[in-house]
């Protein structure tokens, strides 16, 4: 009953570690997930994928799923 | 057919990657009128600043994933018999090669619409973040900069 937790670029840079695994208690949809993971605010035009799809943050969250957070993508 | 989409750890060379896929595979023999070639590459300056290297990083189950929808809805759209796109991530320097993009098809149009919807694609969709390092320190780069 976990969910990996992954953050990318300046996002893991401000909170100091690239991935949580969360007990899934409690947790029903992303923005969840954040709130468990920091009390500070999800930062501005903050991107987030659920088993490295993009989804939104009301988007349900399952026992197992990996969920990340990281900035605007710049490839290329 | 190879793998479609590399994603690298080191410097790569894009000519001797474009020859070797394109010995690799013999069905595309007498078969190509048309290749279409992107390579971007990292420039010394960014903005009037000097940059003296760059990090990229990534997030590798999600950019492999990604980087192939990209070439498979490429190969959907148009008429093209092969797709090859490599990306670096890591640590580079001024002139080292950041991505390359190769369509081959029979004809020109399909070569270039897809090579550029593959790349423009590229820089919506794969997760990768480039951090800069110059003399005023380090800066991750926004989109579109």
């Amino acid at each position: 009953m976990s969910i990996t937790v992954k953050f990318f670029a300046g996002i893991r840079e401000t909170l100091g570690r690239s991935e949580d695994i969360l007990d899934f208690k409690g947790i029903s949809c992303v923005a969840d997930v954040w709130k468990t993971v920091t009390p500070a605010p999800l930062p501005p035009n903050t991107v987030v994928a659920v088993n490295q799809e993009y989804a939104a943050l009301d988007q349900a969250v399952h026992d197992g799923d990996e969920v990340a957070f990281f900035p605007p993508v710049t490839g290329g | 057919m190879t793998v479609p989409v590399k994603l690298l750890a080191g410097a790569f060379d894009p000519w001797q990657e474009l020859a070797a896929h394109q010995s690799a595979n013999p069905g595309l023999r007498g078969k190509f009128g048309a290749t279409a070639i992107f390579v971007g590459t990292l420039r010394d300056s960014s903005r009037g600043n000097p940059v003296s290297a760059m990090t990229l990083e990534h997030y590798p189950a999600m950019t492999r994933k990604h980087l192939e929808r990209v070439v498979e809805d490429a190969r959907r759209r148009w008429d093209v018999l092969d797709v090859l796109v490599i990306h670096r991530h890591g640590r580079l320097r001024p002139n080292d090669p950041i991505v390359l993009i190769a369509v081959w098809a029979a004809h020109r149009d399909a070569a270039f619409k897809a090579c550029r919807y593959a790349i423009d694609e590229l820089k919506t969709r794969a997760p990768f973040w480039k951090r800069e390092e110059g003399e005023a320190g380090v800066r991750w780069v926004a989109p579109e900069e």
